[in-house]
């Protein structure tokens, strides 16, 4: 058996003629990073709140950041985005559904995925702050208190700037991980780079040639990621810890 | 907001538990390959050997880069036309489930192998030193003495693993294959009760994996010394 390797592939024109099957990969590289990038600043602000109100004296809220934490690290991804996008418009008043259901199926699938990979992608996040947070003696809560601080300012002054700086080597996987969950948003229809790449498969046949690409595209995002993390770690590391000036 | 309707779930009962064995039997064989395979690629990317620690980094590294959604399509791409080219299989044989099975074992070893480097590297270094003095052989040393206390420190994070790769086998629904989501989606699908089924499904795994990883813990307490 022979494969009739046919690289120009990317460069001819799509059946609709608008755009080259290389445009395609494009298009879906940009669905792929607004994506990521979205839902990357919705899990650090929701994964923030929440890992600070897993380490708060208050029983109560402590305890339904941890549920949270619970249940959407112990449900699959795939099933949360199918919950997201099939369920969720099912459960809201009827009106507010249905209006739902009429907007552009785009904005539906994209808007379903961003909130799936936001909130599965926080009670990661909000682990690593509570670890970070952990970490730190407890001599800094006390001294912060201590010193008349109340227990918010002695968060904003006092402990995050500490934590969020230990947690930067863990966070940066997750952010990676952002990236290659993404692609579990093709399931629903949304026509980001893995979905580009069975399209193409469809249109073309030329499936070595287009998962070679997505693949190389993937890892050149890991590449592109881990690299600015690294410098955002030797900016921002603290001095006389491991590691640290 | 629509009326709940869960009549259609105790009928699907047999269909949804064959779905589960298909998970179950991902998961088994990707937990038992991905270790066996992991410690080889942790081994020799710990070993001396300049090309082969390399080779095992790079196939870690690539691994570990690339969507599981995107290595279970390559594996679906490849591994049909690899059966029918050497072993002659026919079209008729499971090839999905195959292909899952392989892609699995070999994605999951890329993680395993990172876990597994890092349970021998916990190990003291004088472990390694006084074995070679008693006069044995690499291979014994590791078989005997360092790879025994490694897993015993890394068993949490081994299982952890494993409900993780028990979630992601739901994934083998980009290649049709039917899994125990992929059976939950089905049904709904076909009795237009897809909200329940999904709700239900995310309930049973929920539950299964909040008990494991409550096992888990306990385990660790137990073993923390």
């Amino acid at each position: 058996m022979s494969y009739n390797w046919n690289w120009d592939i990317f460069l001819s024109p799509t059946p609709s003629g608008e755009s080259t099957y290389l445009g395609w990969l494009l298009d879906g590289l940009q669905w792929t990073l607004t994506l990521s990038f979205g839902a990357w600043i919705m899990a650090l602000v929701l994964g923030i709140g929440l890992g600070v109100l897993r380490t708060v004296p208050n029983r109560l809220l402590a305890g339904s950041a941890a549920a949270y934490v619970e249940v959407f690290r112990n449900v699959p991804l795939l099933v949360q985005l199918f919950i997201w996008y099939f369920v969720l418009p099912e459960l809201l008043p009827t009106t507010l559904g249905d209006a739902l259901k009429q907007t552009d199926p785009l904005a539906q699938q994209f808007v379903a995925a961003l909130l799936c990979l936001g909130c599965f992608t926080a009670a990661r996040v909000c682990e690593q702050v509570r670890a970070g947070i952990a970490s730190l003696p407890r001599g800094q809560r006390n001294a912060g208190l201590a010193l008349g601080l109340t227990l918010p300012q002695t968060y904003r002054y006092v402990l995050l700037p500490m934590a969020l700086r230990l947690i930067l080597p863990p966070l940066t996987s997750e952010f990676l991980n952002v990236f290659k969950n993404s692609a579990v948003a093709s399931t629903i229809g949304l026509i980001e780079l893995s979905r580009q790449s069975q399209q193409l498969v469809d249109y073309t046949a030329q499936a070595y040639e287009a998962f070679i690409a997505v693949t190389l595209l993937y890892v050149l995002i890991n590449v592109l990621v881990m690299f600015g993390m690294r410098l955002l770690e030797r900016r921002t590391r603290v001095p006389g810890y491991i590691g640290g000036k | 907001m629509e009326q709940f309707d869960w009549t259609s779930i105790p009928g699907a009962l047999p269909i949804l538990a064959d779905g589960m064995l298909i998970t179950l039997e991902i998961t088994a064989t990707a937990i038992l390959v991905g270790i066996l395979w992991g410690t080889v690629l942790a081994l020799a990317r710990l070993s001396g050997n300049r090309p082969l620690a390399w080779l095992a980094a790079a196939y870690v590294n690539l691994f570990r880069a690339v969507p599981l959604v995107m290595v279970i399509l390559w594996f679906y791409l490849i591994v049909p036309t690899l059966l029918q080219r050497w072993l002659g299989v026919s079209q008729s044989s499971d090839i999905r489930m195959i292909s899952a099975l392989v892609a699995f074992a070999l994605f999951e070893s890329a993680y395993y192998a990172e876990i597994i480097r890092a349970g021998v590297q916990s190990v003291p270094k004088g472990q390694v030193d006084a074995a070679f003095a008693l006069g044995m052989p690499y291979h014994l040393t590791m078989r005997l003495v360092v790879l025994p206390q490694a897993f015993r420190n890394m068993l949490p994070l081994l299982l952890t693993q494993a409900i993780i790769l028990f979630q992601d086998t739901s994934l083998v629904y980009v290649i049709g294959l039917a899994d125990f989501f992929g059976a939950a989606y089905k049904v709904g699908d076909r009795d237009g009760r897809l909200v329940e089924l999904l709700l239900f499904a995310g309930a049973v795994y929920f539950i299964l994996c909040f008990g494991a990883s409550l096992l888990v813990r306990q385990l660790q307490k137990k073993y923390s010394t």
